[in-house]
């Protein structure tokens, strides 16, 4: 308060008590701050009313259930912190595995995470070819970093996400899918082919959007480019392999050495780049006009929805082989992965159709008004709302999906989960503490990605919720 | 331009002249759906057309014939005694796939029941508590939501398992006492009482059920009078009254038709001996224990959060009105701010449930034999039929999503009702 003297009108004396200055500000009462007071209303203020025969009841009752969960609280912090710190072994200088964590066995056993820390993040990659992993790691932390705290080009970054940066994971996980003698004819017998497809879509793209077709080449000229992407992609792949392979000396490494956070990130990442654009895909069907669209989406909606992610994993697993042609195989790793596409997609349509639900209709109107086609009215002007409008969802079927990656495990594959439970195995560390230590480290890496996910999505819910406002 | 609005095109380069031939065609809204809507269906039909053709050949280059042949073979597979081999009284070797079958079913339903309930309850404390002025019950609500959420079932499903692996008593021949007097456990699971019914229990049970719609029936006057003229009735101990009071009057005027059956357990002789008798008095077993106990734990937490946020939809006013017209603050929850977040709770809860009843089939991971462990699992291994096996339990899924689903829509359109 600033102390100025206030000029107060002369005032009539015979009027006994009318001040002439500010009373004094006096501090808040003592039952409103500090400590005391803060104690009060958080913690007693409930279990002090015995004014009548059910307020005491309650009351009692409440106290009752506060000291139970107060004590249920601290016993859990402590039991955490006692196996975690107070108990747990910590080193072992010697190498003596097991027999270094036995005298302990309240304890955790922190050599033992130590010992198998290399196949909780890689599996059975071998050693000198890690690199490649640690580079896609710090990639993808940058991208994620860049994401969230980035000034300025988000919407590129995002696009290199998730479709640049898959593509490059899996050049460099899997290495050059060609023989590896360094023959070049290999590598041209795998790529003239889809090479010329890619020449022949562009030419027919390029001619249709010159402008000598008129209209309709303009209407098939998006088409045709779509194709010269997808096509392209596998012309270009082995070439960016084998200049890898040239120049780092990369060499193939086979699905299943994959293991640990690796593949957890793998099919996370491929559940979640495939479902949103199949997601968007399958909830604009779903709301589509044509009844042929409409009821094949919605069928194949909540069919997935309504099964298990067991189920489509066995599905993948055992009943796919079956209505492939003989001799078509492809590895359990893919099959896993289409299958937790298949699951996520159907999810992800529903939360994408209730963006779009939220839409008003003049926008779609607004958008034709301008003449813009179907999917441009999409593209620029429906999809930009009400995907923003959803990022909470969104975000949340990512922590789903990433949580269901654990299921993978069901059908031997070695994600972090399973990783874990093959060291369990192991003879050599076998002790009364390694299972739960081992647990407390898996949950607490999957708890960091999903808590953290979880709270981009609460960040994202303010900042929409502001804008609205 | 009338040509334009009228043709609903876009407008291209060429809007302003009618177009001709292909272009109009190519330009046509509706040539355009149809266009895309045959061609999705062909895709479809060749897409099924391959699948069927290529499966044809596979089952016969495989010697396996398509079929639901198998469901009458006898089974020799051995199941972990749970509910599913109890109402079914199956034994290996004795009973059918079916019974399998069956029995893979009974146990997706028990612990899918028997967890919903649990977590409901649990649930609804925990958002009640998320809420509660009271500092430790909130931290803690928040600390359990935002651990259990965050951390995939499997691994909680796994972590049980080993917790109920480390509390059971190691060493043969011991027990320790769960409920005193009632229910022990060892390393192999829950041992308590067995009810033998005997002659003239069904009249007990008869009567149980009619004092139970008497309740309902009172219950729902009570109601009515309540609303016409503001009286209130004890519901709770007229219901308690009639459901208890009547049926144990019944039960001994019968002549207490019931014996009850201890679990036996042998402490001395052969060491492999020693332990509680198998087949004698009621049995859990510690994989549907760990399953129930993780489902039920983690689901709950979704639910709090569920209700949380049912609660703070309802506004401020509410509960401000509530406290003004002198209501205590678990009437004014129970009688106002509930019955109104309830509308906005329903929905995400039947999902809730419908996820509950989908992660059961987790089971398979340890052993529990529900649906897909017993039945995708082991019957096809040694069946065979993969794709009839898979195809059955996806309908079974279905089937369990629709009747929930139907139910749950049904008591949201009585939730919903209170709306003008």
């Amino acid at each position: 308060m600033v102390d100025r003297p206030v000029e107060y009108p002369a005032v009539d004396h015979e009027v006994a008590y009318v001040r002439t200055d500010d009373a004094p500000t006096l501090p808040a009462p003592t039952s409103e701050i500090g400590v005391k007071a803060w104690l009060w209303k958080n913690i007693f203020a409930s279990m002090a009313d015995y004014s009548s025969g059910p307020r005491a009841v309650a009351s009692i009752l409440m106290t009752i259930i506060t000291v139970f969960t107060a004590y249920a609280l601290i016993w859990m912090i402590w039991t955490m912190l006692d196996f975690a710190v107070f108990s747990a072994t910590f080193g072992d200088p010697e190498g003596l595995k097991r027999e270094a964590c036995l005298p302990n066995p309240n304890g955790a056993c922190w050599p033992y995470v130590q010992a198998k820390w290399y196949q909780f993040m890689y599996g059975f990659y071998p050693d000198d070819q890690v690199w490649r992993i640690n580079v896609l790691f710090a990639l993808l932390a940058a991208g994620i970093g860049w994401l969230v705290f980035g000034p300025s080009h988000k919407g590129k970054v995002a696009a290199f996400m998730l479709f640049g940066y898959p593509l490059l994971a899996y050049v460099m996980l899997n290495g050059m899918p060609v023989e590896d003698d360094g023959d070049l004819g290999h590598i041209f017998a795998g790529i003239w082919f889809p090479a010329l497809v890619a020449a022949v879509l562009f030419a027919g793209w390029w001619l249709a959007s010159s402008g000598k077709f008129g209209d309709v080449g303009q209407a098939f000229a998006p088409a045709l480019l779509m194709g010269v992407i997808v096509v392209g992609i596998f012309a270009v792949l082995p070439l960016v392999t084998m200049t890898l392979d040239l120049a780092l000396g990369t060499e193939v490494v086979e699905t299943n050495k994959w293991g640990g956070l690796t593949i957890t990130l793998v099919v996370a990442i491929a559940g979640i780049v495939v479902s949103l654009p199949a997601g968007m895909l399958l909830a604009l069907g779903r709301r589509s006009n044509a009844p042929i669209i409409r009821y094949s989406s919605v069928i194949f909606i909540e069919v997935v929805r309504g099964i298990p992610l067991i189920s489509v994993l066995f599905f993948a697993s055992a009943m796919l082989p079956y209505f492939l042609a003989p001799g078509v195989d492809f590895n359990k790793l893919l099959r896993a992965m289409i299958g937790v596409m298949l699951f996520a997609s159907a999810y992800m349509a529903e939360v994408i159709r209730g963006g779009l639900q939220a839409i008003p209709k003049g926008q779609y109107e607004g958008g034709m008004s301008l003449g813009l086609s179907f999917w441009q009215q999409m593209r620029l002007i429906i999809m930009p709302q009400a995907l923003t409008t959803v990022i909470p969802g969104i975000v949340n079927t990512f922590i789903g999906l990433f949580k269901d990656t654990t299921l993978v495990l069901i059908i031997s594959i070695f994600d972090l989960l399973g990783i874990l439970l093959a060291t369990l195995k192991d003879p050599e560390w076998a002790t009364a503490s390694t299972a739960y230590t081992g647990y407390l480290v898996i949950a607490l890496i999957y708890w960091i990605f999903c808590f953290g996910m979880s709270r981009y999505s609460v960040h994202m819910e303010r900042k929409l919720d502001r804008s609205h406002r | 331009m009338s040509s334009m609005s009228e043709g609903g095109t876009p407008a291209g380069g060429k809007s302003s002249k009618e177009r001709t031939g292909l272009a109009a065609l190519v330009f046509d809204a509706k040539a355009r759906s149809l266009f895309f809507q045959a061609l999705l269906a062909l895709a479809i039909l060749a897409l099924i057309w391959v699948a069927i053709g290529n499966a044809a050949d596979n089952l016969a280059s495989q010697n396996k014939q398509f079929g639901f042949d198998f469901f009458d073979r006898p089974s020799d597979i051995q199941i972990l005694t749970t509910f599913g081999t109890w109402i079914t009284g199956y034994e290996a070797g004795e009973h059918t796939v079916f019974d399998v079958f069956l029995v893979g079913i009974a146990n997706t339903l028990i612990v899918s029941i028997v967890g919903v309930i649990i977590a409901t309850l649990w649930g609804f404390l925990l958002g009640i508590f998320r809420l509660s002025p009271n500092f430790v019950l909130r931290s803690f609500a928040t600390i359990y939501v935002e651990l259990l959420r965050n951390v995939p079932l499997l691994l909680q499903i796994f972590f049980w398992t080993a917790v109920l692996r480390l509390v059971a008593p190691s060493e043969r021949g011991t027990y320790s006492t769960l409920i005193p007097g009632l229910f022990q456990f060892d390393a192999k699971g829950i041992y308590g009482p067995y009810p033998i019914l005997e002659d003239g229990f069904g009249l007990v049970l008869i009567t149980f059920l009619i004092a139970v719609a008497a309740s309902i029936g009172y219950a729902k006057w009570a109601k009515k009078r309540q609303d016409a003229t503001g009286q209130p009735s004890p519901v709770a101990l007229v219901s308690a009254g009639l459901i208890i009071g009547l049926t144990v009057v019944v039960y001994l005027i019968m002549g207490r038709p019931m014996t009850i059956e201890w679990p036996n357990f042998v402490s001395d002789g052969p060491m492999l001996r020693r332990g509680f008798e198998r087949g004698i008095g009621s049995y859990i077993a510690p994989e549907f224990m760990a399953l129930l106990l993780a489902l039920a734990s983690y689901t709950a937490a979704f639910i709090a959060e569920i209700v949380r946020a049912g609660i703070q939809a309802v506004p401020k006013g509410q509960s401000e009105a509530a406290a003004a017209l002198g209501l205590p603050a678990g009437i004014a929850m129970r009688k106002v701010i509930l019955p109104q977040a309830f509308r906005v709770i329903v929905p995400p809860l039947t999902s809730q449930y419908l996820n509950l009843t989908k992660n059961s089939s987790l089971a398979a991971a340890i052993g529990y034999p529900e649906l897909v462990a017993v039945f995708a699992g082991t019957t096809l291994n040694q069946v065979g039929a993969a794709i009839e096996i898979i195809a059955v339990v996806i309908l079974v899924y279905l089937v369990i999503s629709l009747v929930t689903s139907f139910f749950m829509n049904w008591f949201n359109n009585r939730v919903a009702l209170v709306e003008r």
